[in-house]
Order: structure tokens, then C-alpha cells, then sequence
């Protein structure tokens, strides 16, 4: 009863601002009044843009990581922390028009399992401050320097983790200065990254505590704007290949046919090339049967530019957050031109 | 040759009709019993999971202020951030003109699935909630609200009346309680790792959902009692279908003889009966699937009633087609054929090609036979008793069952046959000692049928036995934890001292309820502190205790236990028991906790507000003469909301009434379970009927009238049934010590005790008798009808 | 005369209506008497043996025994006339598999209500039952299960013995065994005896003779 409440808040707020989840909402309202609008050439200034953005509707902090066990054996996680704005502005305590949600997971090729958390802003429970820089739901946190070392944790009722990421390289603005076009009709988000982390800490499963390494990749995205009434979905991939070059793509499923695609190649030193639709190919080589309906687990992604074409295939093909909005999100093995690994999230894909 | 051979089996049926009806109504009356057992069990199920997710938050534990009536609103921040899933509630009485209502505020986000308010949210929309400062409140309360407040009120019938439900800031600021809120609704399901409570928030009391488990428990064991029916029926019902089977192979040894020496190979002709006999299993079970169905049906209202009544929640009453039950009922009727056919098929295979077909009737053991079945019976008890000493677990206990049942039903055969052996030896009348002996002569081709009987009887003694002991149990325990004549809810009282100032002089006796949650020796178990007066003296009564009990308790030199405790620590009367840091008492007497998942100790009122300062009284029972005018003052002059007060009649006149609904099934299934074992006695009978004839032709022409012959049919028939009946009933009370005092610990933790019911014993063998006599009338009367040609067939010398 | 049967009629329904099986038998026996009757298979010797022992009920005519009309009596009464003054010796013995050798014989005696443990001694010593006694029926062979059926009759002491076929299911050796004995115990009792059989050489042995053939005397 309560979950359909929830998901209740979470239609309004996705057919208003949401973009990774506004597949099947899309239609039921699309006016932006009273929030602000992304700009092309904002100038973005740290620390304070790697804070809360109130008068925009939408907003992420998004962590996934790629690690190792002491074997080798690889695991990912994620921690994502959701901002949802009622309406434009903060306030103090209860009244405060913010409204925050969590997702964590943790996946290795057998086990995955997801958490989420809810809360409101104004009363301490969950928000985002610049300086210090600090992300928090609950207990679930980041915090810290995110070009420096900062700490990750998350725990939900049969996992939890703790680890520690240190930058080893710059932001990366996505789009043109890190705005980033959304549709052909010009929807569109202000979007970074810092995908140099290098990680070491702790998982908990069931089974125990799992010393592990990796790195990890974060987004920053804010917006108000929603996708294009016609787009169902998208399929979101961030790769780290080998030679230390980065892919962060993604297609824009279209209802009306010819999907939107977008891309940036990021270099080992930070340069970012940035592609429009169309330069970034992903098709879907293979579906699994996931939670009652088929979700594509092996791709064929091709950037001709770059001379890269690559299998991108599930670690964990079972990779589905169930949670009061479900979606696929796993990390994923990466083989063909380029060998690497990296996370794949995929939205809008309907049980028959 | 398979269209032939098919032909000539099924030949047999257009011949016998009369056993071909048998056949399929036998396995249609099984599935039957089985799945209308198991419809009625998943939609039990099915209800209780419903009506769970529908329950009010009484079910949810909850963090209070271990001082005063409020806590500030950074203890949900502190629990929130060290991992605790709490959510705030503010709760306080609402001016609305005249009126006054209880003004509930929850923070919509966070509250958990459960929670009383969750019905009502679900039907509301977020931003209006959150932003426009709505109000939700019943038709009745929603009126005054409108009339006496500018917010906008949503009207949402699922809340109780005088309850208004808001969000937290809204009702905070309504409240005049800013930044306070009142309890912190705990959500059942926790992360991994959380902080400890007393380093977050030392100033506040985790309060266990108590009352509310307590009928949780009790849809439980109705639940393990559903569940307990469903195997046994499912056990009777393979007993019958096996009968049916058997008769259906062994009948036709003369077709497959005379089919093989036409030259028909015999893995082929055994394939084709399989395959006759699956297509014969589908149809009558899925006849047998409809009938279970109208049987569920029928009994459904009342299971619906029950539910209902256990939870106050409204569940569908409408009967929904599992595939669950539907198929478990078509698998046990294929498996049950398939089970029952193997050893018939393994005994054609092995049967020479020109064995005699006629020569042996089909049920009749051989002497090698029956000392197998017999050394089965003996270890299949053997195995109960040794794990009944030694196993440990549920599943030890659901395995002693099935040992008991089983073994039961194989000793069934041999325990007769003893019986009528020495009711031969002891008759000296000819008639007399021919009945005996020729009772002994039916006793193979009946027992499959008498051991279904067998069972269907235990099982009805057994379950009868656990539920009737259940309720006397239940009841009281109910008149003890439930002695004072009124209970109030202080939870929500702002001054809970002037309520106590208030009683003082109004009741006749006022027991303040302090509890606490705690470890004792080493186990989550929950302290509480009793003013001890005459109620406990006159009420309690004890499973363990040392004479001066109270007395010892009241001056603070001992302490009383729950049953619980008293197993899961090892502790027994006069062992010491770290009540509280620095106050180790020894134990002076166990009560049972009918309904407690965790331990319970009691200790005088004083050394509790001694061991827990800060902890003051959620509940107060009060003695009365007259409780309606005590409630009536307590809502009228104290202003207290009338829900708050529980009148106790109205718990038990309730409690009641569920296990009088349960018990309405209970019977209904008994009934039922009695007329298919009667079913399959009736089908027996006519099977031997035709063999029965030349054992009665002679002493027919040696002077018996037929009539007379007829009686001793069905004179036989009954006694062996009331003999049948007769040792069920042992039977049936070892089936029921083993779910009371070992699944029933092993699943709960404590021990029901037994008791004896003999009148209802005794109204169950009448009933039995009734069935047997029916089933033996219409042989019966064939025979005493039956023209004396067909009898004289029997002399006819055909060479 | 012990018996007198008086233009007995009988038929059985059948397919195409009913079929005449007697068509009027008169014959009557005295006591010590000893009476063969033969005749073809479906003759009808066996439905007036049966109508003799009050078995079947007739179409017409009249039976007495010892002067009551067996023919007029109900199910009860042709009850009692067989646990009383008729025996049956079966062709396919028709012994009770659940009782003992010793109960078997006893049994019939018993039922009738005149039980002599002498005369009943005397019948399983001169028939050679004795080492049996404990025994069941399935346990013993076809000639000794006649002699347990031929006991069991005369133990009773009735006065009209009737035998379908005694010796039918035996071989010609045991079987002239037998009857020699059956006939010279029924001679002993003094009673009256009507045997079916097929054979002309055992009919040789008896006092009188008749033959039955389409339901009539010849």
C-alpha cells in the first residue's frame, strides 16, 4: 500500500524532471514552470556546483565501481543519491519542497542485491552540502574530496559496504561544456563526471566481509527538463578500457522510432571528445529473462572515430533493482577492440 | 494390436460400469478431499498475508520517550543517520470548534508498509499532501474539520473515527509542537548494521507491538492446524486411491493373461495401462478438482469469517482457482494412481503367462505379506518413539507424524485380526464363531479401506483434540492476562500522572502495565513490573510455582518467569535470574505465555521503577464493578479518546467467537473426511460382494436365511468399524500430543496442554458407526434380495 | 413316505423368455432308501435336488417331507428344514475356508441345533479326518474335503441326504473311495439318500434308479 504511494510520488515526479526513469510517464505533464532551466555555457564552480541545486527539479549523484576480490573475482557496486523537487527553492524543516532517495547494490556474477531509502529534505535526514562536501541519506554517505580522497558507505538488510576513493584524475564535462542534449528536440541536463577514482575497502554479504579494489566512476546531473514525450527508455554505458581511455555513451529509446544517442571519449589524461547522435552505434546482441521480461545483457557498441568496437556483456545478466522503480543496472565485461570493464544501466524495459 | 488392446481393457469397464463408477469416484472423492483441504489453505494463506499487510501499526514495535510524553525531532535525524529505519509520528488532541479529535501526523516518506496510517495514503496524492497542508479524516470527523478549518480535507473512510491524519509538519505546527514528535514507528525490516540504540538515543524505550502478536500467534497455529489437516487428508486420500487401483489391476490378471497368449507383448500392454489409467486419474481427478472446489466453496464463508474476525480487517470472502491447489490436486491423483498402480503392474509383469487368474483374490495377503506389513508397522512406530525422544526440529515433528500415521494404518490390519481372533476363541455359539472367523476372512480385502478409516478418524481426533485444547487453553490464559475488568491505552495521554491521580479514585484497583525491553540470560526478552493486589493472586495460575509465590514477588525476592524463558534458558524454579544490572532473584514460578515469541520476566513494581526510573506505565488495567461508568467518566471528565479504552469481555466474547468459526470448519472437514473413508467402505463391499458368494452360499443351503446373512453383513461391517474407530482413538491422541507438545514447541516455543475430550470422542464413533451402516445397507440389502439362482450359480458344476 | 414329489414343474427366465427346465416329476423315497438320479447335462436333476432342499421355490406342484409340503413353506421355514432334516453334499464341497476341519463338521450339526460330539467323533474316525482336525480347508486335498462335507451332512443327522455330483471333482480311484464310505455311513444312519450323478457306474451302487431327460422321468 505504502509502496504504491511512493511509486505514486515518484510517477509525479518523473513525468515532471525525471530523465533515467521517465520511460512510461512521459505525456503525463511536461511543463517546467517555476524551475529553472539548463543553460548551454554555464560555468560550472566547484565546490558549490557539487552541491544541491534546489531550483532545478531533478538531480543525481551517481556512483558505480568496479572491484576485485583477493581471488580476482570481480564484484560492482552502486550508490545513488536522487533529489526530487515538489517545487522550486528550500526551506527549513518540514516544509522543505525536496525530496531525496538512495539506491544501493552490490553485484558479483551470482549475487545481486539492492536497497533503496527515502527521505525529505529541511530536517537533516538526507541532502547534499558543497563545503565540506557531503551526500547523505540516512547512513548511507559520501563524503569528502572528489578530487581528492573521499568515503563511500551503504548498508542495506542483507549487504553493506565501505569504501574509500581517491581521484587520480580531473572532471569531465559531458556535451558541449558539460551540457549535455537529451533529444533531438533539444531536452537536455547539466552533466560531469569524475571517473578516475581508484577504490579499496570493504564489502559485507552473507557469506562475510570481502576485501576488494577497483574504481569507481561518478555522475553529477541536474535538469528540469524531461525527455521527449516519445522516449521510452534508455541504455546508459560507462567503460574503462585497459589503455586507461573511458566511454561514457548512451541511447534514448524512441517510441517513434530512431533512437538518440550520445557519447563522450575520455582519454586517460582527462581530454574529452565529445559525439552528437548518431556517432555512438549500441545494439543489442542477446536478451535475458529478467524479473518477467526480456532485458538486452550483450551488446555490440561501436565508435567508428575511435576504432572501437566491443562486446559489452553482463557480469550478471539478474542485475535488476527491484525497487519501488525498477530498472537493470550491473557492471559489465567489455571484450573485442578494446578490453575493459564498466557499468551498464538500462531503463524502461516493460514486463509483456 | 494397440486399438485392440485398448479395446479389450477398456471392454472391462463397459462390462463392470459399477466398478468402473467406482473407480473414478473413489479417486474423484480423493482428489476432492485433498484439494478442497488445500483451497481452503492457500486461500487461508492467501487472506492472512492479505490482512497482514492490512493490519494497523499495533503490529509494528515502536521507540517512546523514556521520559515524558514527547522527544525531540533530531532523535529521528540521530536513529535515522546511525542506520535505525524509524519514522516520526506526532500524536495530540485536536481543537476542531466543539469538538475535539485525535490529530495523528506521519512523515509520509519513511513510514513503514503496516503502519495504520499506510491504508489511507495510498489513496492520496503526494505534492497535494505535502504542500497544500491537507487533512484526512473519516466522513463524521471530516466534517468538523471542514467547518472549523480552512485546510483541505480529504475524506478517507478507512480511518477511525476521531482520528485525523496529516503530515508530520502540518500536524506539528496544528499540535503547537514544533520540532517535537511523540514515537518513532520502527519498520520490521533493518539494515545489516546499525548503531547501537543506547549510544543514538539513550532517552528513549523500545516498545515491543505486543496484544496484536498475540492474534498473530493465533493465526498461526490455526494455520500449522490447516496445514496439519491438509497432510493427513493428503494420507487418507492415497489410502483410498491405492484400493481403487489395486481392485481395478488385480481384476483384470485374466484379460492379460488371455491378451498375452493371443500374443500381445507385455511391456506394451503394461504402457497401455498406464497410460488407460493417467487418462482415467485426469478425468476423475479433475472431477474430484470441481468437487473440492464446491466443498471449499461451501466452507470458504466461514474461513473468510474466521480471518476476518482474528484481524478486524475485511478479506476476500470469494473463492479464487489457485494453480496451486488445482494442480497439487491433479498431481496427487495421477501420482497417487501411478503410486498405487506399481505394485499391481510389477506383479503382472512378473506373473507367469499361465498362472491361474482367478485363483487368488486381489487384496488377499499372503502370510509373507503380512509379516512385512507387520515389521513396517513395527518400525514405523519404533521410529516415532525414537525420534519422538531424540529428533529435534519441525521437521522432526511433521516426520513423527507421518511415522504415527503410517504405522498406525499397517499395525491397523494385524490389531484387528488379533481382536477377532480372540472374539472367535471366546464365542461358543456356531453362528457366533462362523461371524468371527469369516470376519477375519474379509479383514484383507477391507483394510485398505478400514486403515483409511483409521486415519480419517485420527486425523479428526487428533485436530479436534489440538484445537478444543487450544481454546480451553487460550481462554484461560485470556482470563488471566486479561483479568482487570478495562484496559487504557495511556500512549497517547499527555500527563500520565494526573491519568494515574484520576484512577486512583475512581477504580477499584489499578494495575499500571511497566514493561520493558531487555536481555535476560542472554535472550531478547521483555522485563515487566506488576503492582501485585489481589487480581494476580486470584487469577494467575501457574505451570511451576513455589507456594508463597506472590508474597516472595511483592516483597521483591523473586521473580516470575514465562514458559519461554523458562525452556530457552534452561531455568527452572529456584534458579537465580539477572533481572536487572545488580539484581539477581531467584525464579518462584512459570507461567505459561500463550502467544509470546520471547521471554518474559515479571518482577514486584517497585524494583522495576527502582532498575528503569525513566520508564513510566503504557497501559493500566482497571478493576471496576462497574466499567461502563469508569469508561464513560475516563472518555466524558479525563477526556481520554474511547479508543483507548479496551473492554476486556468484548477481547474474549471475541477470541471466542474465532475459534468458534474454527471450529465450524474443523467439523465440516471431519464430516467430510468421514464420508470418503465411508465411500471407500461402501466400494469395498460391493467389490467383495461378488466374491463374498460362495463363503455364504454354503451356509446359506445349510439353513441361514438370507436375511439373516444380510444382518450379519452389515453387523460385521459396523463392528469392524467401531473396532477400527475404537483404535483410532489412541491413534489419534498420540497424532494430537505430537502437534501440541512437540510441533507446537518446536514452531512456537511453548507447550499446549492436552486435553480430554471423551464426549467428543464418543460422538465421533457414533458418527463413524452411522457411516459404516450405510455404507454396509445397500450390499446388504442386495443380498438379502438376491434371487436364489444367483445363489445356486455358486453349486452349478460347470466341468 | 419320507418324500413325495408330486408333478413338479420348474423354469428359468432366459433370453427369449422363460425356459422349462421341469415339466411335471413325480417320484417319491422312503426312509433307508438310496435313489440315483441321472441324466444329460441341463436335464434338470439338479434344479429338483435343489427344490427338494428348499433351495429354490417351484412353479407347481408339491413336495412333501415327512408329510409337510416343502413347497408351501417361506424363506424362514425352508431355513429350518435344511438345518434340520436335509443335508447337502456338494460336488465342489463348498466347505467354510474360515473355519477349522473340526469347526466344519461340527458346523452344520451346530446350526440345526442337535450337536453329538459322539456320533461327530465317530463320523471323522471312520471317515479318517482325525489327523485334520486342526487343519483348513484350503489345506487338505479334494478327497479329503468331501469327506469333511460328507461329515459335516451326517453329523447332523438328517433324514434326507442329497448329493449333487459328490464325487465329481475327484479322480476314479478316490472317487469310488469316497462313495463307498458315504454310502456305507448313509446306510448306518438309516436315512434316505437322492444322488445326482452322471455316472452309470457309481447309479449301480444305489438302491433305485431314475433318469431325468428334458425335464421329465423317462
Amino acid at each position: 500500500m505504502n509502496a504504491r504511494f511512493r511509486s505514486l510520488l515518484l510517477v509525479l515526479w518523473l513525468a515532471c524532471g525525471g530523465t533515467a526513469f521517465a520511460q512510461g510517464f512521459a505525456g503525463l505533464g511536461t511543463d517546467a514552470e517555476g524551475f529553472a532551466m539548463p543553460q548551454p555555457g554555464h560555468v560550472f564552480s566547484f565546490p558549490q556546483d557539487h552541491g544541491a541545486h534546489p531550483d532545478f527539479r531533478i538531480e543525481w549523484w551517481y556512483v558505480t565501481a568496479n572491484l576485485s576480490g583477493p581471488d580476482g573475482t570481480p564484484y560492482g557496486l552502486q550508490w545513488t543519491l536522487f533529489r526530487s523537487a515538489l517545487k522550486p527553492g528550500e526551506a527549513e524543516g518540514w516544509e522543505s519542497p525536496q525530496v531525496w532517495f538512495g539506491h544501493a547494490a552490490v553485484t558479483s556474477a551470482t549475487v545481486h542485491k539492492a536497497a533503496e531509502r527515502f527521505g525529505r529534505g529541511g530536517t537533516g535526514q538526507a541532502g547534499v552540502t558543497a563545503e565540506p562536501f557531503e551526500a547523505w541519506i540516512d547512513d548511507w554517505h559520501m563524503e569528502g574530496d572528489l578530487l581528492g580522497t573521499a568515503r563511500l558507505s551503504a548498508t542495506g538488510a542483507d549487504f553493506a559496504y565501505d569504501v574509500t576513493m581517491r581521484a587520480a584524475g580531473p572532471l569531465v564535462f559531458h556535451g558541449q561544456d558539460g551540457y549535455s542534449v537529451k533529444s533531438a528536440a533539444g531536452q537536455a541536463s547539466h552533466y560531469y563526471s569524475q571517473p578516475f577514482f581508484e577504490v579499496e575497502g570493504t564489502l559485507t554479504l552473507p557469506e562475510g566481509e570481502i576485501p576488494v579494489r577497483g574504481t569507481a566512476w561518478l555522475d553529477r546531473e541536474w535538469s528540469s527538463q524531461p525527455l521527449a514525450e516519445t522516449q521510452s527508455g534508455w541504455d546508459w554505458f560507462s567503460l574503462s578500457f585497459a589503455d586507461g581511455d573511458k566511454l561514457m555513451g548512451f541511447r534514448l529509446r524512441d517510441a517513434a522510432g530512431g533512437d538518440f544517442t550520445s557519447a563522450t571519449w575520455i582519454e586517460a589524461d582527462g581530454t574529452t571528445t565529445p559525439y552528437g547522435d548518431g556517432a555512438l552505434v549500441a545494439t543489442p546482441l542477446e536478451e535475458s529473462q529478467v524479473a518477467g521480461r526480456a532485458v538486452p545483457t550483450r551488446w555490440r557498441v561501436i565508435l567508428e572515430d575511435k576504432g572501437l568496437d566491443v562486446t559489452v556483456a553482463a557480469l550478471n545478466s539478474q542485475a535488476w533493482m527491484g525497487l519501488t522503480v525498477p530498472y537493470w543496472e550491473g557492471p559489465v565485461i567489455v571484450s573485442g577492440s578494446h578490453e575493459g570493464r564498466g557499468y551498464l544501466e538500462m531503463t524502461g524495459y516493460e514486463a509483456p | 494390436m494397440t486399438a485392440a488392446t485398448l479395446g479389450a481393457l477398456a471392454s472391462h469397464w463397459m462390462r463392470n460400469r459399477v466398478q468402473f463408477l467406482t473407480l473414478v469416484v473413489g479417486l474423484a472423492l480423493a482428489t476432492a478431499l485433498w484439494s478442497g483441504v488445500q483451497a481452503i489453505n492457500a486461500e487461508a494463506r492467501a487472506s492472512y498475508d492479505a490482512a497482514a499487510a492490512a493490519l494497523g501499526e499495533g503490529r509494528l514495535d515502536q521507540l517512546v520517550p523514556a521520559n515524558g510524553e514527547t522527544m525531540p525531532q533530531e532523535r529521528f535525524i540521530a536513529l535515522r543517520r546511525a542506520g535505525w529505519l524509524v519514522s516520526p509520528v506526532v500524536e495530540g488532541r485536536l481543537r476542531a470548534g466543539t469538538s475535539t479529535l485525535r490529530l495523528v501526523g506521519i512523515e509520509p516518506l519513511t513510514v513503514p508498509v503496516g503502519a495504520a496510517a499506510s491504508a489511507a495514503l495510498a489513496n492520496t496524492d503526494l505534492a497535494g499532501f505535502l504542500e497544500a497542508d491537507t487533512l484526512m479524516a473519516g466522513p463524521e470527523a471530516a466534517d468538523v474539520l471542514r467547518g472549523a478549518l480552512p485546510n483541505p480535507v480529504i475524506v478517507d473512510a478507512s480511518i477511525a473515527s476521531g482520528t485525523v491524519i496529516a503530515d508530520i509538519g502540518v500536524a506539528q505546527e496544528l499540535l503547537d509542537r514544533g520540532g517535537r514528535i511523540s514515537r518513532l514507528v520502527v519498520s520490521p525490516v533493518q539494515p545489516l548494521r546499525q548503531r547501537p540504540l543506547a549510544e543514538v538515543a539513550p532517552d528513549v524505550v523500545l516498545q515491543r507491538a505486543d496484544g496484536a502478536s498475540d492474534v498473530g500467534r493465533l493465526t498461526d497455529s490455526f494455520h500449522l492446524n490447516l496445514t496439519a489437516f491438509g497432510f493427513l487428508s493428503f494420507a487418507v486420500g492415497i489410502f483410498i486411491v491405492h484400493g481403487a487401483i489395486g481392485l481395478a489391476f488385480e481384476q483384470r490378471r485374466g484379460m492379460v493373461r488371455t491378451l498375452r497368449a493371443l500374443g500381445i507383448p507385455l511391456d506394451r500392454l503394461i504402457v497401455l495401462m498406464i497410460l488407460e489409467l493417467v487418462v482415467l486419474a485426469l478425468l476423475a481427478g479433475g472431477i474430484g478438482i470441481l468437487l473440492g472446489y464446491l466443498v471449499a466453496a461451501v466452507l470458504l464463508p466461514d474461513v473468510a469469517a474466521t480471518i476476518r474476525g482474528l484481524y478486524g480487517a475485511d478479506v476476500a470472502g470469494t473463492l479464487q482457482i489457485r494453480p496451486v491447489w488445482w494442480l497439487s490436486g491433479l498431481a496427487m491423483a495421477v501420482g497417487g494412481a501411478l503410486v498405487a498402480a506399481a505394485s499391481a503392474l510389477w506383479r503382472l509383469s512378473r506373473m507367469p503367462i499361465l498362472a491361474s487368474a482367478g485363483g487368488r483374490a486381489w487384496a488377499v495377503a499372503s502370510g509373507r505379506g503380512r509379516s512385512i506389513q507387520a515389521a513396517a508397522a513395527l518400525f514405523l512406530l519404533a521410529a516415532a518413539g525414537g525420534l519422538a525422544v531424540m529428533g529435534a526440529g519441525l521437521v522432526a515433528g511433521f516426520a513423527i507424524l507421518a511415522c504415527l500415521f503410517l504405522g498406525g494404518a499397517l499395525a491397523l490390519p494385524l490389531c484387528l485380526a488379533v481382536i477377532l481372533k480372540t472374539g472367535q476363541d471366546r464365542s461358543s455359539g456356531v453362528l457366533p464363531q462362523w461371524f468371527w472367523a469369516d470376519s477375519r476372512q474379509q479383514l484383507p480385502g477391507l483394510s485398505l479401506a478400514l486403515m483409511a478409516l483409521l486415519l480419517a478418524m485420527a486425523a479428526n481426533v487428533g485436530v479436534s483434540t489440538m484445537v478444543s485444547s487450544f481454546r480451553l487453553t487460550f481462554t484461560g490464559f485470556l482470563d488471566q492476562r486479561l483479568s482487570a475488568e478495562l484496559y487504557v491505552d495511556a500512549a497517547g495521554v499527555d500527563d500520565r500522572a494526573a491519568l494515574e491521580r484520576f484512577l486512583d479514585t475512581r477504580a477499584d484497583e489499578i494495575q499500571p502495565i511497566l514493561s520493558v525491553e531487555t536481555e535476560l540470560a542472554g535472550l531478547p526478552a521483555e522485563l515487566y513490573g506488576a503492582r501485585i493486589g489481589r487480581t494476580y493472586r486470584e487469577n494467575w495460575r501457574f505451570l511451576a510455582a513455589e507456594a508463597d509465590v506472590w508474597d516472595r514477588v511483592a516483597d521483591g525476592e523473586a521473580v516470575i518467569v514465562n514458559e519461554q524463558l523458562s525452556r530457552r534458558a534452561g531455568l527452572g524454579l529456584g534458579d537465580r535470574l539477572a533481572a536487572a544490572p545488580g539484581l539477581a532473584l531467584p525464579i518462584a514460578g512459570i507461567v505459561g505465555d500463550y502467544g509470546n515469541p520471547i521471554g518474559q520476566a515479571i518482577v514486584s513494581e517497585t524494583l522495576f521503577r527502582q532498575a528503569y526510573p525513566a520508564v513510566s506505565a503504557a497501559r493500566f488495567g482497571l478493576r471496576t464493578d462497574n466499567p461502563e461508568a469508569l469508561r464513560r467518566a475516563l472518555v466524558d471528565e479525563f477526556g481520554l479518546p474511547s479508543s483507548s479504552i479496551i473492554d476486556q469481555a468484548a477481547i474474549k466474547r471475541f477470541s471466542l467467537s474465532v475459534f468458534e468459526r474454527t471450529f465450524s470448519v474443523t467439523e465440516a472437514l471431519n464430516v467430510l473426511t468421514l464420508a470418503v473413508a465411508a465411500f471407500s467402505i461402501l466400494m469395498s463391499l460391493l467389490t467383495l460382494a461378488a466374491m463374498r458368494l460362495p463363503q455364504l452360499a454354503p451356509v446359506w443351503a445349510m439353513g441361514v436365511t438370507q436375511r439373516r446373512l444380510a444382518g450379519l453383513e452389515v453387523l460385521r461391517t459396523v463392528l469392524l468399524a467401531l473396532l477400527t474407530a475404537v483404535l483410532a482413538i489412541p491413534l489419534g491422541l498420540l497424532l494430537a500430543w505430537v502437534l501440541l507438545a512437540v510441533v507446537n514447541v518446536e514452531a512456537f516455543g511453548w507447550r499446549l496442554p492436552m486435553f480430554l475430550f471423551p464426549l467428543e470422542y464418543g460422538r465421533l464413533i457414533l458418527l463413524t458407526l452411522a457411516a459404516a451402516l450405510l455404507a454396509a445397507s445397500w450390499p446388504a440389502w442386495r443380498l438379502s434380495r438376491m434371487a436364489p439362482a444367483s445363489l445356486l450359480k455358486v453349486f452349478a458344476h460347470e466341468r | 413316505m419320507l418324500l413325495e414329489i408330486d408333478d413338479i414343474t420348474k423354469s428359468y427366465p432366459g433370453p427369449d423368455g422363460p425356459v422349462p427346465v421341469l415339466r411335471g416329476v413325480t417320484l417319491a423315497l422312503g426312509l433307508g432308501e438310496s435313489l440315483a438320479l441321472t441324466g444329460e447335462s441341463g436335464s434338470g436333476k439338479s434344479t429338483l435336488l435343489h427344490l427338494v432342499a428348499g433351495l429354490d421355490g417351484a412353479d407347481s406342484g408339491r413336495i412333501l417331507l415327512d408329510g409337510a409340503d416343502v413347497t408351501a413353506l417361506d424363506d424362514r421355514g425352508r431355513a429350518a428344514l435344511r438345518r434340520t432334516k436335509v443335508g447337502i453334499v456338494f460336488q465342489q464341497f463348498n466347505l467354510i475356508p474360515s473355519l477349522d476341519i473340526a469347526a466344519n463338521i461340527a458346523f452344520q450339526a451346530r446350526l440345526g441345533g442337535a450337536p453329538d460330539a459322539e456320533r461327530t467323533a465317530g463320523l471323522t474316525k471312520a471317515l479318517g479326518l482325525e489327523p485334520h482336525l486342526r487343519k483348513y480347508p484350503e489345506q487338505l486335498s479334494g478327497g479329503q474335503q468331501q469327506r469333511v462335507a460328507i461329515a459335516r451332512t451326517l453329523a447332523a443327522s438328517p433324514r434326507l441326504i442329497l448329493a449333487d455330483e459328490p464325487t465329481g471333482n475327484l479322480d476314479e480311484k478316490t472317487s469310488d473311495e469316497v462313495m463307498d464310505q458315504f454310502l456305507a455311513l448313509v446306510a448306518e444312519t438309516g436315512a434316505a439318500l437322492l444322488m445326482v450323478t452322471h455316472s452309470p457306474r457309481l447309479a449301480a451302487k444305489l438302491g433305485r434308479h431314475a433318469h431325468l431327460s428334458q425335464g421329465r422321468l423317462a
